[in-house]
């Protein structure tokens, strides 16, 4: 009696490993994946120093400014100048009044673009300060080299 | 002869395309979405309105006073503290700050040196944090010593 080859069950190749290696890349995405993105801005480059350490604990009441390179900042997804800024920062300590707390408890924290003017940074502090806002926080990033 | 029920032993293996479809699909989401994550840090400065600020008026010391000039493109020209010239040497400047507040205990809290920064209003910022890293301390080794922690800036130059 003739018996038909298996041809059909040749042309399945083990996927275990495939699926093993698929399933360890996912985890590692998983892991790594950073969903607090909020803080960061796609306009802004942040210049670098070797004396900052990621802080360990988070900042009171923090007010993150962006300062992209043409002196454009950002507060919250809105936009605005140094002459406008003041409105949104007047928002903000709305906001650190409600919660009953004071104006010089809030943290200015400046990511500003490594190539802005210093010029347009210091307008930015300089209407922060005009509302009394004291405390500031110059964000860089971390040189490791 | 006998021939083995061929039905049987398909029925144990399990169809894996769907599974594989959704896993591949999983791993395009979390790699499009990866973004390497870089470490921050931030130099904390107080500055209050100047005026407002009773404690700095009392102190007797003036603060060091550190120029920073720039060309019509934002390049650093030249930077010089209390008037001495220093070139675009930032190395230089830690070594003069040492030296002038000198390395003995460094001062935490309000009682320590005070610079006041001035810059040409185009100098690009990467330049301040430079400056700002090499008067505010220097890693040995591991450790950081800190040098300046009272920073302010000048009225913006228009």
């Amino acid at each position: 009696m003739r018996v038909k080859s298996k041809k059909v069950d040749l042309a399945e190749g083990d996927l275990t490993p495939m699926i093993d290696m698929a399933f360890q890349l996912i985890a590692f995405f998983m892991v790594l994946i950073n969903f607090a993105q909020t803080e960061s801005n796609d306009r802004v480059k942040l210049p670098s120093s070797q004396l900052v350490k990621p802080p360990e604990a988070p900042l009171e009441f923090p007010i993150i400014l962006h300062v992209a390179q043409d002196g454009e900042v950002f507060l919250g997804g809105d936009s605005y100048t140094a002459e406008t800024l003041r409105v949104g920062l007047n928002s903000e300590i709305a906001v650190i009044k409600a919660e009953g707390k004071s104006v010089k408890d809030a943290n200015v924290v400046i990511r500003a673009h490594k190539d802005t003017a210093a010029g347009d940074v210091q307008e930015v502090i300089r209407v922060a300060q005009e509302v009394n806002l004291e405390n500031f926080a110059l964000r860089v990033k971390e040189d490791r080299s | 002869m006998k021939i083995r029920n061929r039905e049987e032993a398909q029925a144990t293996q399990l169809n894996m395309t769907s599974m594989i479809d959704i896993v591949f699909l999983l791993l395009i989401f979390f790699v499009m979405t990866f973004k390497i994550v870089e470490l921050e840090g931030d130099f904390s400065v107080r500055m209050p309105l100047a005026g407002n600020d009773s404690v700095a008026m009392d102190s007797t010391e003036l603060p060091l006073k550190l120029r920073m000039r720039a060309d019509e493109l934002g390049r650093l020209t030249s930077i010089s503290l209390n008037e001495i010239d220093l070139g675009q040497d930032f190395d230089q400047l830690r070594g003069n700050v040492i030296s002038l507040i000198g390395t003995s205990t460094p001062i935490e809290g309000d009682d320590g040196p005070e610079i006041e920064i001035d810059t040409d209003y185009n100098l690009r910022y990467e330049y301040v944090i430079r400056a700002i890293t090499a008067v505010s301390g220097y890693k040995d080794g591991n450790e950081v010593v800190k040098l300046i922690e009272k920073i302010k800036f000048a009225k913006p130059r228009r």
